[in-house]
Parts: C-alpha cells; sequence; structure tokens
C-alpha cells in the first residue's frame, strides 16, 4: 500500500501535474487521474466533467485496459458491477478486460438510486465513447462512420472486415471534439449484449478469498487504533473521567477527550491493538451526568404515541374537502399499527481511519457518500473540504447507516491530537447503542366502505418519533409519509395526517425509510377491509387496481410525496399481483394452521407483489415460503436484481419477525446480537422470485423489497388463525392492543 | 503513569522435566516475585518466551501481566506474535499479524463473522485466546484455498452468494467445516452448522444452495 506524500499530492488531496504526467505517460497516453492507494486506482468523480466520458468515467488505455469509474458506495446492493454494465453496454467494451475504480469522495449512494438516476446519464456516457471511436476509425480508414461499427472494445469496417482496437485509437479520439452528449445515439434494447443478463459480479472473488478490503481492514503503516467513550444514556454530560487506569493497560499509547455534539465530551483511548483499545476504554471510570430524556421508556413512548394520534396536526395530505370519518359508509373499519425503534446492525460496525498531517487529510472510510464524510472531516477539523480526501472502502452492509456524522468527526478528533494514522472502531455495543434508529410509529387507520366494498373514505394518521419532521413538517412529507400518502388504492375522500413525537432516541434512515414502516400499516388494512367486504383479499387488490386504471386513465397526476416518480401505473401493479398469486397456487387448498397472505407495493417506480405462506403451531409462527413477483422496468443486472430482492425480502422479515430496540430509563436496552438477534438461516423460508419483463426506465430495488413481507405475513397469519396481528415483531401469543 | 523499567521484568524458563511448561518471572509494585506457570497450552512446544523484556510487561486492570512471544501454526506456516496471551485471536489476525479476511463482528461469539478452523473445526476466534490457539492447526479465510480457490470457495462464485460480503470469510469457514465431517450434509446438517453465522444482507439462500454445489463438487 501507498500513502501519499505531502510532495506527491497537491491541494484537495488531487496527485500533482508532475505526477499525473508522469502516470499518464506510463500508462501509455490514456488520461488517467489518480492515486495508487490499496493497489486501486482512485479517480475524483466530483472534479471532473461530466461532459467528457474519457476523464470522468471510462479509461482506455493505449494497451487495451480499460478502467470504468464507480461514483457510488458499493454496500452489497452490486452497484460495483452494474453502473459499469451500463457504461460498457453503450461504450461497447469488453467486458472481460474492464476494471472497475472506485472514485474518492463519491456521491451519496441511498434511496433505491443509483440505477434509477444513473442509467440515462451513464448511457449516454458510454455512446460517447463509442461514438467518437468509430469517428476516429472512420477518419484513420478514410471511411464513413456508417461503414463502421463497436465491438468488444473494437471498431470494425462492415465492407472490408478491418478493424482496430479502442487502445490503438484513443489517442485519436482524444484529439478531436467529442460528440455532443445529448446527440448520441442509444442502443436498441434487442442490442444489448450485457444490460438485462445475468451477470457475475466483479467484486465477489476477492470478497470470497477474504481479500476484499472493508474500512476495518485498512492498514496504514504507523497506524495505531482507537475506540471511544460515549454516553451510554440517550441524553447526558460527561462529569469526570479518571483514566489512570486505563493508561497502564497493555498496549494502550493515549488517552484524551475528544469534543461532542451531543455530550459535551467523549473520551478516546488509543491502543497498538483494537484490542488494547477495548481493555483500555474498560479500565476508564467515567462519570456521566444524566440529561432531558434520563426518564425515557418504551411505555413512556407508547402513552406519547396514544396521545399523538389525537394530538395537534403537522402535516396533513387530502384530496376531499369532507372529512373522511364522517362521510356516509355502509361498513366501517379502524386499526392501529405500530413497529418499535430498528437497529441497522451492519455486521461490520462504524469505523474511519484517517490521518491528518500537514493540514492535509485522508481518510478512508466505508461511507455511504464520500463527500459528505469529507464535508463532516473538514468541518470538525476546520480545514477546507479541498485538503481532505476520502478513499471510499467497500463497506460491510449500508441500510442507510453510513452517511457518516459521529463517528468520522470522533476519528478526525482522534487523529488530530495523535498526528499519525488512527483507526477508529466501534464496538458492536457502541453501534448498538449510539445507531440512528428507524422511528417507532403508529398508525391510525379509518375507512368506509360502501355496500359494493369500495374504499369511500379513507383517513390515515401516523405518529411517529420523526426524523426530521420536527423541525420541519414539510420534511415529512419526503422522509416520513411515502407509502402512506400515496395509498394506491382509489377512493373519493382520502385524508392523510401527521404528528411527530418527541424522543432522545437518535433516529435515522433505515433501509426502505418510511416505506418499511407504512406499507405494513397500509397493506394489513386493506387486507382487513377485503375480509370486511367478504372478498377474497387478492381479487380485491385486483378489483380496486382495475377502478384505479380507469380513474387515472388520461388525467393529469396530484403529486402526493415529494419523489420524483413517475405516475403510478395501476395495470403494472395487477400484473405483478396476478403473476405472484398464480406462481403461489393462490386459493388452492391449505392445511389446518397454514396461512397464505398477499400484498403489493410500488416504490421509486418499481412494481412489487407477494404471497406468503406461514404455519403457527402452538404460538410459534413459521414462514416457509415467500412468492415475490416484480416489475422493476428494464432489468439492469439480472444477478444483482434477484440477489438485492432475496436480501430485502429477508431484512424486511427479519424486522417483522424478530427485532425490536426498547428504552429502559433513558437508555437503549440491547447492546448485541445475544439481545437483538436478526434472521438467522434456519428461520429462512424458501424465496421464489419472479422478474416480470419490461421495457420501462429501471427502478430502484435496493429498498422496495423491504416493505412487503411484513403485510404478507401478517395476512398469512391472519389467514392460518383468524388472528390479525398488528404490531411489530409478530408474536400471536402476546398481542396487545392499545 | 508507570514507569516500567522500576518493577518490571520478564523472564522465563523452560523446565527439563516438562518442555512444554513455561515459568514466567515478575516483580509487582512491591517488588515482591511471583511466579505464574503457563503450562496447558504449550504442550508442543511451540511456545517461545519473549525473555527480558521490559517494554512487553504491562498491567492489565490492575493486574501484572506479561507479554508473550508465541508461535502460532497459521495456514500451514509458523507466525511469531508478541502479545498479552488474553488478546483473543481475532485481533492477534486481525492487527498483529495483518490477515484481515477474519472479520470482527460482535465480541461475543454471536455473529459468527470471525469463524476460523481450529484443528479443523469450526471456532470463533473473537472467544479464544491466543494462548490457546498455540500448538493447534490454525486456518483463516486466506489459507482456505491453498493459493487458488477451494471447493466451497469456487460454489461461492458460481452462485454469486456475497452482497457487502463481510460475513462471508466465516459462512465460508463455517460451511467447509461442515463439509469436511459431513460431505453429504443435508438442509437440516447445514442449519445446524449455519445457525451461528449471521448475514445481514440475508444471502442465507444462496448460501445454501452453495453449500450443496460444493458438496457435489468434493465428491468428484
Amino acid at each position: 500500500m501507498t500513502v501519499l506524500t505531502d510532495r506527491q499530492r497537491d491541494e484537495g488531496g488531487r496527485i500533482s501535474r508532475r505526477a499525473f504526467m508522469a502516470s499518464a505517460l506510463a500508462a501509455g497516453g490514456a488520461l488517467v487521474i489518480g492515486i495508487t492507494v490499496r493497489g486501486r486506482l482512485h479517480i475524483n468523480y466530483a472534479k471532473q466533467s461530466a461532459d467528457d466520458p474519457f476523464s470522468t468515467w471510462i479509461h482506455i488505455h493505449q494497451d487495451g485496459r480499460t478502467e470504468v469509474v464507480l461514483n457510488k458506495s458499493e454496500m452489497g446492493q452490486g452497484v460495483y458491477t452494474s453502473l459499469p454494465m451500463i457504461l460498457a453496454e453503450e461504450a461497447e467494451l469488453d467486458w472481460n478486460r474492464v476494471s472497475v475504480v472506485q472514485s474518492d469522495d463519491s456521491q451519496g449512494t441511498g434511496g433505491s438510486g443509483s440505477v434509477y438516476h444513473s442509467y440515462e446519464p451513464l448511457r449516454r456516457a458510454g455512446a460517447v465513447v463509442r461514438e467518437a471511436m468509430i469517428a476516429a476509425a472512420g477518419r484513420r480508414w478514410q471511411v464513413a462512420t456508417a461503414d463502421c461499427f463497436a465491438k468488444n472494445s473494437r471498431v470494425f469496417q462492415r465492407t472490408s472486415g478491418q478493424s482496430l482496437s479502442y487502445g490503438e485509437l484513443v489517442t485519436d479520439a482524444r484529439m478531436h471534439p467529442l460528440p455532443q452528449i445529448k446527440d448520441v445515439r442509444l442502443k436498441e434494447k434487442k442490442d444489448f449484449t450485457l444490460i438485462g443478463r445475468h451477470v457475475p459480479h466483479l467484486d465477489i472473488p476477492a470478497k470470497v478469498k477474504g481479500e476484499a478490503r472493508y474500512g476495518i481492514d485498512v492498514r496504514v503503516p504507523g497506524m495505531l487504533f482507537a475506540v471511544v467513550a460515549q454516553c451510554p444514556m440517550l441524553s447526558g454530560k460527561l462529569l469526570s473521567v479518571d483514566d489512570s487506569k486505563a493508561r497502564i493497560v497493555a498496549g494502550v499509547v493515549d488517552v484524551f477527550r475528544i469534543p461532542s455534539d451531543r455530550s459535551g465530551a467523549e473520551v478516546a483511548v488509543v491502543g497498538d491493538t483494537t484490542w488494547a483499545a477495548i481493555q483500555g476504554r474498560k479500565a476508564l471510570e467515567l462519570k456521566w451526568q444524566a440529561g432531558a430524556y434520563r426518564n425515557e421508556s418504551t411505555a413512556s413512548l407508547t402513552a406519547k404515541f396514544v396521545r399523538a394520534l389525537d394530538g395537534k396536526e403537522y402535516w396533513n395530505w387530502s384530496n376531499t374537502t369532507l372529512n373522511p370519518d364522517q362521510v356516509p359508509a355502509a361498513t366501517r373499519v379502524e386499526s392501529i399499527y405500530q413497529c418499535p425503534f430498528v437497529a441497522h446492525t451492519t455486521l461490520e460496525p462504524m469505523n474511519t481511519t484517517v490521518l491528518l498531517r500537514s493540514g492535509k487529510c485522508e481518510v478512508w472510510a466505508p461511507t455511504q457518500s464520500g463527500g459528505d464524510t469529507r464535508e463532516g472531516i473538514a468541518k470538525a477539523l476546520g480545514i477546507p473540504q479541498k485538503d481532505v480526501i476520502v478513499h471510499v472502502t467497500f463497506m460491510g452492509g449500508g441500510f442507510g447507516r453510513r452517511f457518516g456524522g459521529d463517528f468520522d468527526t470522533q476519528a478526525a478528533h482522534v487523529a488530530k491530537r495523535m498526528m499519525r494514522p488512527i483507526q477508529l472502531v466501534w464496538t458492536r455495543e457502541d453501534d448498538f447503542v449510539h445507531d440512528e434508529f428507524r422511528p417507532a410509529f403508529m398508525h391510525r387507520l379509518r375507512a368506509g366502505l360502501d355496500k359494493q366494498g369500495n374504499i369511500v373514505a379513507w383517513s390515515d394518521r401516523l405518529v411517529d418519533t420523526t426524523i426530521i419532521g420536527q423541525d420541519d413538517p414539510k420534511q415529512a412529507q419526503l422522509f416520513e409519509m411515502p407509502g402512506a400518502v400515496d395509498m394506491p388504492y382509489p377512493s373519493q375522500h382520502i385524508r392523510v395526517s401527521y404528528t411527530p413525537v418527541d424522543s432522545g432516541v437518535v433516529r435515522g434512515v433505515w433501509r426502505g425509510v418510511p416505506i418499511a414502516m407504512n406499507v405494513f400499516a397500509v397493506e394489513s388494512f386493506i387486507d382487513e377491509l377485503a375480509h370486511a367486504a367478504g372478498e377474497d383479499p387478492y381479487l380485491y387488490r385486483r378489483r380496486l387496481f382495475t377502478i384505479a386504471a380507469r380513474e387515472t386513465a388520461g388525467r393529469v397526476p396530484v403529486k402526493r410525496s415529494g419523489a420524483d416518480w413517475p405516475q403510478p401505473d395501476p395495470m403494472r401493479m395487477i400484473k405483478v399481483l396476478d403473476v405472484a398469486s398464480q406462481k403461489a397456487g393462490w386459493g388452492t387448498h391449505l392445511k389446518p394452521n397454514h396461512g397464505r397472505g398477499i400484498s403489493c407495493y410500488r416504490s421509486v417506480d418499481s412494481y412489487l407483489a407477494q404471497v406468503a405462506e406461514v404455519t403457527v403451531d402452538n404460538g410459534a409462527i413459521k414462514v416457509t415460503r415467500l412468492i415475490t413477483a416484480v416489475d422493476c422496468g428494464q432489468v439492469v443486472n439480472m444477478n444483482g436484481l434477484t440477489a438485492q430482492i432475496e436480501g430485502g425480502v429477508l431484512f424486511g422479515l427479519s424486522a417483522a419477525l424478530k427485532e425490536k430496540i426498547t428504552v429502559k430509563d433513558g437508555a437503549i436496552e440491547q447492546v448485541n446480537f445475544n439481545q437483538y438477534d436478526p434472521l438467522r438461516m434456519h428461520e429462512a423460508p424458501q424465496l421464489e422470485t419472479y422478474i416480470v419483463e419490461s421495457d420501462h426506465r429501471p427502478g430502484g430495488m435496493g429498498e422496495p423489497p423491504v416493505a412487503l413481507p411484513a403485510p404478507s405475513v401478517a395476512n398469512a397469519i391472519y389467514s392460518a388463525t383468524g388472528k390479525r396481528l398488528r404490531r411489530q415483531p409478530f408474536s400471536v401469543t402476546n398481542e396487545e392492543t392499545v | 503513569m508507570v514507569q516500567e523499567d522500576a518493577y518490571s521484568k520478564t523472564v522465563c524458563s523452560h523446565l527439563e522435566d516438562c518442555p512444554g511448561l513455561a515459568l514466567i518471572l515478575r516483580y509487582c509494585r512491591c517488588f515482591t516475585l511471583h511466579k505464574e506457570w503457563y503450562s496447558p497450552h504449550f504442550v508442543g512446544g511451540s511456545l517461545q518466551c519473549s525473555g527480558v523484556s521490559p517494554a512487553y510487561c504491562r498491567t492489565v486492570g490492575g493486574r501484572r501481566r506479561a507479554m508473550i512471544q508465541m508461535v502460532l501454526d497459521i495456514n500451514g506456516g509458523d507466525r511469531a506474535v508478541v502479545a498479552d496471551p488474553e488478546m483473543p485471536l481475532l485481533w492477534v489476525l486481525r492487527d498483529l499479524l495483518g490477515l484481515t479476511g477474519t472479520k470482527y463482528g460482535c465480541g461475543i461469539g454471536r455473529c459468527g463473522a470471525c469463524t476460523v478452523h481450529v484443528d479443523g473445526d469450526a471456532m470463533r476466534s473473537c472467544q479464544i485466546q491466543v494462548s490457546n490457539a498455540v500448538g493447534k492447526r490454525l486456518t483463516t479465510i486466506e489459507g482456505i484455498g491453498k493459493g487458488g480457490l477451494s471447493p466451497v470457495q469456487s460454489a461461492w462464485i458460481a452462485e454469486q452468494v456475497p452482497q457487502c460480503g463481510y460475513c462471508q470469510p466465516g459462512q465460508i469457514m463455517s460451511a467447509t467445516a461442515l463439509l469436511l465431517k459431513k460431505p453429504n450434509a443435508t438442509d437440516t446438517d447445514i442449519d445446524d452448522a449455519m445457525a451461528g453465522n449471521l448475514c445481514r444482507c440475508a444471502t442465507y439462500s444462496r448460501v445454501r444452495k452453495a453449500i450443496h454445489r460444493a458438496a457435489e463438487e468434493m465428491k468428484r
């Protein structure tokens, strides 16, 4: 591994001009901007011109080697392969000779948006490269470009059969103006050779050999390890610390206070191994003063939730001037659904490695946003952002937790004191207690049905420990409401309102953010309405979507959530409902104690439906099968897509069946996996996944699958037992009503 | 602050009647000579004492403890480390030997990310004191393929198992130990053997397929 010396680096962490020229020459004239750290090449996406894909996206060397730049973070969702595939498809690169380069300071990665937002821009960037290569070959041969085509990193002339490699053409191609990015011709679907295929993930070989380098695996010469003693309570201040015993622990190098926004100060323990630092921290004698939330408990929060159900509204959306609760109806149904706080528990705990020297800062971070990490660390150190460079590493899970903040800042403070490379590591206990949990919530849903079972009125009061909506109710629309406010079923009188609940528990975004909570309530409630109407839950949904399709046809969409997705298409939903129910054998005979439940949902323009099969024996819930049908538009990598569906579905199932963070005496009660046990192998049901062929723009698929298992399983449990479970995690024997 | 040189001294001698035994002699604050025997784990003779080495003699939690040089048999070769004998093998591998393929996940033996082989058995390296690993045959993810890929690793690639991949070294070590003992592992055997390995990305169905595939490969 090479660590940059100051001489090699100019301001902003970019390689110096002299070094750049040298590397460009060594690379045979290819445009390469980067530095070798961890044996990988880095480029700084943010500093490149988006109009020049040769410097921003695709580096073609004269010897034929080709690097494709990744400006998102790979955390298991497969962008390390899927985004380069999009570039390679349009650029006609030889996939077998492509290597991926992680850009420094990479863009924010989340919201299921990497493919959704990058698909068209990356295709256009790739097409510019292809057309520039074809133009260069045309000039070389003095033939019309129409007589040329590109394939496997070569340009061929149709009539003569002669060909030139991209490596032979790159210098010439770069000497002429590039085609305009908006004018390039994109390939037709029938000509795709990569997009839509099952392509092996490029990062998998290193991951099975134990060679993939995660943030916690970064090793820099002279590095020390640090842990930080943080306030164990929801709120509190550091009163005093006696570090005399910590200082004499074997391997402890230093103990000192660092500033903390939350608790005034925290205590860093630096050791020559992670173990030494942990042992040193154990030997600290710390006194904390409990703060404003000293008495908070799960019970006190639940009481607040119940009060807020009739409390002041912070925000609402309605399509009617009437109060839906007073609209005449043949049948009325009301239910309350609730979820606890849940934790991310990425298997790699939070960590960051920082080297601060001569006012310049080099960071190795498993971060979902290299840019945010850079900003946070620059702020903590009081140095300009241009003096910070963030090398984005592989990360052991993200799920929304790795947007930086606390641990980045801690690492910066420790590095500032030590003036040598330090790796800050959170132990699993730190990772639990100081997680940014998915908000706890309660939904009160009320509906009125007419005699035909149609929904004439729908009102939904969402109460949750908001993520950011408490300071800015308008933000609630974006962060808390999707999945509820864009409830897809037709009704003339809909009203959705929102009230935040104050809590000392730190909240954050958790894979799926609002949909993982809200879809549970909406899709369970629809099931209740189907039963109230005396209809089959699958056919009931299908009938309502048929009405929705008729009503919305040709009408200007009403924008309900802050998302930028297109108008929903009920016919796509009907299709996935049909596929899921048909594959599941919906309606066929079930043995006693067996149940089948269905749910569906659309998010980031992906449509999903799912059937769950469960057995309930002596109170024990066992999910045996989950059949999921998906229309996510154009598939990019079938391999990665099915992996995201399988993993996302089980991530959602894990929360629905097993996960719960509780609060007692102003502190988080669960601190390790013996108290908070996510889904394990023997609990995982059989998964069946069906992809509906579709030509729509690719939708997002990192999060949407998470939303379905809770309602499908709850609905299946109802079918098996007649018990309606409205509270997660599910328990047949311990269901209380509010 | 402790002034190490004033009262720290570590010496060691191997006794003639038991070449495997090591005697650690230490002086504490009151300059009393303390004797402490390290015996059960030194059988096999690969423990060596670091000799007089004040720098390695510190106090842990108020209790005096010596840093000891130990030789570990890892991935078919001997690796010498100087460490607190109670340091978990996990941190010795990661922080002293640079074998970062073995992952830290929980430190209490509940996630399986740190699984290694000890004399062929899948064990949680966060739960093994390094002194207990002396004289044992240790294998980590870096050594499982002997320069190439093991059948289990190949099956993991064929089934495209990893997502984030952080737990996968542990999954592969558990699966490998299972198949060495039970070449015809059933789904129930797999459930039993793999229940200790958490995968937060929930790659479980592909893990299961890969184990079955590896079992088939290994029979050929």
